[in-house]
């Protein structure tokens, strides 16, 4: 066991997970329809490649990507596209986003598959590209594209750290999958350090999972340079710069990256879904979830397909009890609560919790803020919540970000403690989402000062062109006259000259 | 009494010199503020505060030749950041009324007859299109100012509203009353 360290703030929270690991996982049924979103990931939303009408296989891909920072996504089972439009999505807006609508047929026909060759003999670019053809995104949450964090970028990877923390309350998916299925983290693990080509990879569990922790350590003994780690529990360990300083003792710079350390963070999920992708050619079409909380009548982790509507979930654990009211995708801490159940699972969604009263604090009374700084104890980057809370109600942006407010990994700890129940997080969230506004302003002004700048002076270059023609035209015409009047003026002498010439003929005729 | 007016004199123009040559040396081009006072105009190009643009509204905020509150697209922030700059005192908007909602101009373009007049209109040049040929704009440089609306003979020009999208959503202000609940 090696050394560990500790990160400062965080809280001892009560875990609530019992609740939903009694039953081993579930494997859903398929829906009677599956809602498909495009852009279930951080990037560019996928492009649509199916018609409706169009039958598509399980596998088959019915979102290409479009941008370098994105993920396509496939049909989760074979069926009939019998639409695609605007549907309310599983987000804090609940804007509609585009979704395809697939109906399956039932058969769950596969799209053919070709096995994949020895991937020790793959290049790792292949490899990536391969990953990133299955359309896997980091399964904690975050949903960013997978095959850019398995980039070294010319970095050389000490460690692949495999995030089994699950350090939220409620959430038990990880746990379920560590202790159900370690052999496909495992696989998933070689997978990922040959892309890497990393020394190391240490997978890390909250010391309040032992089931999980055993049944990796039965496996790992077998590699030696794999390393199951068991962590205090303390949230929020399962952050990735938290769990980083935890193991190593290091600080990832404020810009940086877990790269520039020489280390990669990724989830104990994604490790099983790159599994899935090299090993079985299956892309992301299914994930674990945990519906659990006060509010459904038998909690439980589920093995769903992606695009099944949350209603149908909550049916299969039981359905809502009579005081459920409140909908949360993610955990108690750092989910967002949902307006509509109709909204489907995405990549991304961990966990599905239905709070009843007394779960959350609705009946907390909120106060001015008397500046006691619980929060800046319990901040686990060394933030200053109530400076900022200021800065923030007072769209102070510059001073936001001179505050780092862009370190803030939300994690609601400062919201938990704060005496006075001020919605800390809500206010840090409006901050970013504020300046990221402005940025995108700026962007737009400058464009349109550049172009009125451009149109400016070409209006006024052709004026002056025009001018300059007008004055030469003026010019011609007056040098043209000039020329008319000197012939007039020649013709005129001639002509005298003639008369003159005459005369004297005349003159001398009569003389003669 | 010589020696003091010959060496202060002396000195005078040695400084004297040294500012002629720095004031050519370091000279800057334009003046600086009525950049940055540009920089924080909308530049939607709009016109609604009398100024043929964000420019010339600048230059005459810059010779204090007119009311700061005259900015309709960027509304009560401009104000602010205007005030602070211009060391002015906020004031509300002038035209209490007007209330902007950012939009872009859509041409109906089987009415479009070709006039290219809506092109001469536009500030930034947003709008393709040659004569007889039907014309349309292009959305992502549309500043939404509607320059574009009343020169056109045939109303083919609409105005629409940006629809909120997941890409451009951002986290409302929380409302906060003491004593309401969490």
């Amino acid at each position: 066991m090696s050394r560990l360290y500790k990160f400062p703030g965080g809280l001892k929270l009560a875990g609530h997970k019992t609740i939903s690991t009694r039953q081993p996982i579930s494997k859903a049924a398929i829906p009677d329809r599956l809602f498909v979103p495009l852009g279930q990931h951080i990037g560019s939303p996928a492009e649509c490649t199916v018609e409706k009408g169009q039958r598509v296989l399980k596998g088959q891909t019915i979102g290409a990507v479009t941008d370098y920072v994105a993920a396509p996504v496939h049909a989760p089972s074979s069926g009939t596209v019998v639409d695609i439009q605007k549907f309310p999505a599983a987000h804090a807006s609940s804007l509609p986003s585009d979704v395809i609508i697939i109906e399956p047929d039932g058969k769950d026909e596969w799209l053919e598959r070709e096995p994949i060759p020895d991937i020790t003999e793959m290049d790792p670019s292949e490899l990536r590209n391969l990953i990133r053809c299955a359309g896997i995104v980091g399964l904690g949450g975050a949903a960013f594209p997978t095959f850019i964090k398995l980039n070294p970028a010319g970095h050389q990877i000490s460690r692949l750290i495999l995030n089994g923390a699950e350090c939220e309350p409620y959430i038990t998916c990880d746990d379920m999958l560590m202790r159900e299925r370690p052999h496909e983290i495992i696989d998933g693990a070689k997978i990922m350090r040959h892309a890497l080509n990393a020394a190391q990879v240490i997978i890390a569990i909250e010391e309040n999972k032992p089931e999980a922790i055993a049944s990796l350590q039965a496996l790992a003994s077998e590699f030696d340079w794999l390393q199951i780690q068991a962590i205090p529990v303390i949230y929020p360990t399962g952050g990735e710069r938290q769990l980083i300083k935890v193991l190593t003792g290091k600080d990832v710079p404020s810009k940086g990256l877990p790269l520039d350390l020489g280390m990669v963070v990724s989830n104990v999920a994604t490790a099983a879904a790159v599994h899935h992708a090299i090993d079985h050619q299956q892309p992301l079409i299914s994930r674990i979830i945990t519906v659990t909380g006060s509010g459904v009548k038998s909690p439980q982790n589920f093995e769903v397909l992606i695009g099944t509507p949350i209603s149908d979930l909550i049916e299969l654990a039981g359905g809502y009890t009579e005081d459920a009211d409140r909908l949360v995708v993610g955990g108690p801490m750092m989910g967002i609560t949902l307006k509509t159940d109709a909204t489907p699972v995405v990549k991304a969604s961990n966990c599905l919790l239905v709070q009843t009263p007394p779960d959350h604090a609705g009946e907390a009374i909120i106060r001015p803020c008397i500046r006691c700084g619980e929060c800046v104890k319990v901040c686990p980057v060394k933030l200053l919540p109530q400076q900022l809370y200021w800065f923030s109600q007072a769209k102070y942006l510059d001073d936001l970000q001179s505050h780092n407010l862009f370190d803030c990994i939300e994690c609601g700890c400062c919201t938990v403690v704060c005496p006075s129940h001020i919605p800390l997080v809500q206010y840090f969230r409006f901050g970013k989402s504020e300046i990221w506004k402005k940025e995108q302003e700026t962007i737009k002004a400058d464009l349109a000062r550049e172009r009125a700048d451009a149109k400016t002076s070409r209006v006024e270059r052709i004026k002056a062109e025009k001018k300059a023609q007008h004055a030469a035209r003026a010019k011609k015409t007056a040098a043209a006259a000039d020329r008319k009047k000197e012939i007039e003026a020649a013709v005129a002498r001639t002509k005298a000259k003639k008369t003159a010439d005459i005369d004297t003929a005349i003159n001398q005729n009569t003389e003669n | 009494m010589v020696l003091t007016i010959l060496s202060l004199g002396i000195l005078a123009s040695l400084f004297g010199l040294l500012l002629g040559y720095s004031s050519v040396r370091f000279r800057v081009e334009g003046d600086p503020l009525v950049d940055k006072v540009d920089s924080l105009l909308p530049q939607t190009q709009c016109g609604q505060c009398t100024f043929p643009g964000c420019r010339p509204y600048a230059e005459a905020l810059v010779n204090g030749e007119t009311e700061i509150n005259l900015c309709v697209p960027g509304g009560e922030d401009t104000i602010t950041a205007l005030a602070e700059t211009l060391g002015r005192e906020a004031v509300p908007l002038s035209d209490e009324h007007a209330s902007h909602v950012p939009s872009l101009a859509v041409i109906i373009e089987e009415y479009c007859i070709g006039c290219t007049k809506c092109i001469q209109a536009c500030p930034v040049d947003a709008i393709v299109g040659t004569a007889k040929q039907m014309h349309t704009v292009i959305a992502e440089e549309c500043t939404g100012c509607e320059l574009c609306v009343p020169p056109c003979p045939v109303e083919c020009i609409d105005m629409r509203p940006i629809k909120p999208d997941i890409s451009s959503w951002t986290w409302p202000q929380p409302y906060m009353a003491y004593g309401a609940k969490n």
